[in-house]
């Protein structure tokens, strides 16, 4: 961590708490949005960008975190064990998704979990009797914890914000442990860290199941947010748009993720004034990018600084060899 | 009975169609490791191309051959020259995600420059149904199914049988060795992507009657491509083939006999089973991992 990044974190932290004092309730509802969002991509990150698992699941994985929570607080229980639920139930089905990964690699591995998005996507449309069906589910109320409202669109916005915290720390704190360490060696060269007496099996199950967990809690919140779901919502447009995120904040990066969710949910609406071309500039933009810097924004921050020559403090040479920058 | 062998029929035809477009992928893979996420777009588009030749006069076979000509240079060449080149160094995540990126591009850029709204395709054939065994079969899905099987002899002959084809299977089972023997590997990897241009136009040609030309008829279709070469396997042309063939019917004996909502879901549960079990697919070779 250099001056730098310090300085760009305290930045970021600071408007990410003043922000909604100065936006009208739809722009609180995108920046909520932002923060759902982040949760499920740093989840995807850890997946796909420190362990090397392609998943084209998480969309999937949102969807049932959302539809839990929906289900269970409209079976009257309390919010809190709805959340905790649906973070357990993700984790679970993602280790159990994980078991194709020690078989299979790469294109493979996206293709089995872009099977399971379809599947979950039909499930969630036929099973009328439990998930209402293309009807989706509607008037799912925001919790109120310790006596505190979250109904507001600003309150809301904190415990979403509060909540992201708290994970994001968790996942940090997890990345600098030997489980992370681990995670990397995992994409670098499996078969190095087999040989050195990794449990390979179980930490490839683990970055899916931890993975996934992050993805069910932020559908969790995605919910009460914007507090009607149906089907559609949780397709393979969902789980390429996260990968996509990912992939243009930087993956492999911690902050990656918080920076290709901020740009998927505002680039939309900055490009409002193209109207409708939005989606054909975005393509494009992302194409662009993948030919002349395929490590992400972040990747690219990274090497302008590189170049007008700004004074890092010497890293850790761990550190280095991770390639987590920033 | 009757019905089965009409199911069965249909179920062929768009088992060929799909093993059209599966063919086109697994030669791309092969000769350069592309996985094409916008396959399907690159299905759903020629019938655009068609269709706007029809509305500047042409008769209809005429738009065919400009539709092929076009898919060709703009989804074989261009795509060759400014997608796929210069990601090749990058490996082979950038690329997959620059192809979803193109076949999000791909759509948007059909529904705004031509129509949102469905459009009606001309038929092959004139639709009249003949009597087998009692069986009602339509002459769609014959034709469908003859010109689907004579593109896919045509390339069998062309890769199996000609100096050509022969050079181009030796880049995509050896590219370094290939280079030594002299073969121009390059222009082989090249010759391929003209190849799928004019698979995917061929199936344009072939799926748009029965689907109506609209933006999202690659979403299905793309999917059906790639379940189709992995079913088969990746690196075998045979095996998109059979993949194809396979889902094709399924989808349809399925839908009729076991569910209709879950039609979508049978292909997939295939699909996990061959990758749990065969993951080199039906008739593919192991590809060894490297360290």
């Amino acid at each position: 961590m250099n001056r730098v990044g310090i300085i760009g974190i305290a930045i970021a932290a600071v408007s990410a708490a003043a922000l909604p004092f100065f936006l009208k309730p739809f722009g609180i509802y995108l920046i909520s949005m932002w923060v759902v969002l982040t949760i499920a991509a740093i989840g995807l990150n850890l997946t796909l960008g420190y362990a090397g698992q392609v998943s084209l699941a998480q969309g999937a994985f949102v969807g049932i975190g959302a539809y839990s929570v929906a289900l269970l607080t409209q079976a009257g229980w309390p919010y809190p064990a709805a959340f905790i639920c649906a973070g357990l139930l993700c984790f679970g089905i993602g280790w159990i998704l994980g078991y194709p990964a020690l078989r299979v690699q790469h294109h493979y591995l996206a293709f089995v979990t872009l099977a399971f998005t379809t599947l979950v996507f039909l499930v969630l449309r036929n099973e009328e009797w439990l998930t209402h069906g293309i009807y989706g589910i509607n008037g799912i109320v925001r919790p109120t914890l310790f006596g505190w409202s979250t109904n507001g669109a600003r309150a809301y916005y904190f415990f979403s914000l509060g909540t992201l915290t708290v994970l994001a720390a968790g996942t940090w704190w997890m990345l600098r442990s030997p489980w992370g360490r681990a995670f990397i060696a995992l994409r670098e060269n499996p078969i190095r860290a087999l040989s050195l007496g990794l449990d390979t099996r179980r930490y490839t199950l683990m970055a899916f199941a931890i993975g996934s967990m992050l993805g069910g809690l932020s559908g969790a919140l995605y919910a009460p947010l914007v507090q009607f779901i149906e089907p559609n919502s949780f397709t393979l447009g969902l789980s390429f748009n996260l990968l996509l995120m990912v992939i243009v904040g930087g993956s492999g990066k911690f902050f990656g993720p918080f920076l290709g969710a901020l740009i998927a949910v505002l680039l939309p609406e900055w490009m409002r004034i193209t109207e409708g071309y939005y989606l054909i500039i975005y393509a494009a933009l992302i194409m662009v990018m993948m030919a002349f810097c395929p490590y992400g924004v972040l990747g690219m921050l990274e090497r302008a600084l590189k170049a007008v020559g700004v004074r890092r403090d010497p890293p850790a040479p761990a550190l280095q060899a991770e390639g987590t920058g920033l | 009975m009757a019905s089965f062998i009409q199911l069965l029929v249909s179920g062929l035809a768009t088992g060929a169609i799909y093993a059209l477009i599966a063919v086109g992928f697994t030669l791309l893979w092969q000769t350069s490791q592309t996985i094409n996420f916008a396959q399907g777009e690159f299905v759903m588009l020629p019938a655009f191309f068609i269709l706007a030749a029809m509305n500047l006069g042409a008769p209809f076979w005429l738009a065919a051959l400009i539709g092929i000509a076009v898919s060709i240079f703009i989804l074989g060449l261009i795509f060759k020259i400014v997608i796929v080149d210069p990601m090749l160094r990058h490996g082979v995540l950038p690329l997959v995600i620059s192809t979803i990126a193109l076949s999000l591009f791909l759509k948007e850029v059909a529904k705004d420059f031509y129509s949102s709204q469905a459009q009606p395709f001309p038929a092959l054939v004139p639709s009249t149904d003949i009597h087998v065994f009692g069986a009602v079969v339509s002459t769609q899905s014959l034709a469908v199914l003859a010109v689907a099987i004579a593109a896919v002899v045509a390339l069998h002959l062309l890769l199996n049988k000609t100096r050509l084809g022969r050079c181009m299977q030796a880049t995509a089972q050896n590219p370094t060795l290939a280079r030594i023997l002299g073969i121009p590997v390059r222009r082989m990897v090249l010759y391929t992507f003209l190849i799928n241009g004019a698979l995917v136009a061929i199936a344009s040609i072939l799926i748009s009657p029965i689907y109506l030309a609209k933006f999202t008829n690659g979403e299905t279709l793309g999917m059906a491509a790639f379940l189709a070469a992995i079913i088969g396997g990746f690196n075998q042309v045979r095996g998109a083939i059979l993949g194809g063939i396979i889902l094709g019917i399924l989808d349809n004996l399925s839908a009729a006999y076991i569910s209709s909502q879950y039609r979508g879901a049978f292909p997939l549960l295939i699909l996990v089973g061959v990758i749990l079990l065969r993951p080199q697919g039906l008739l593919g070779r192991i590809e060894e991992r490297t360290v």
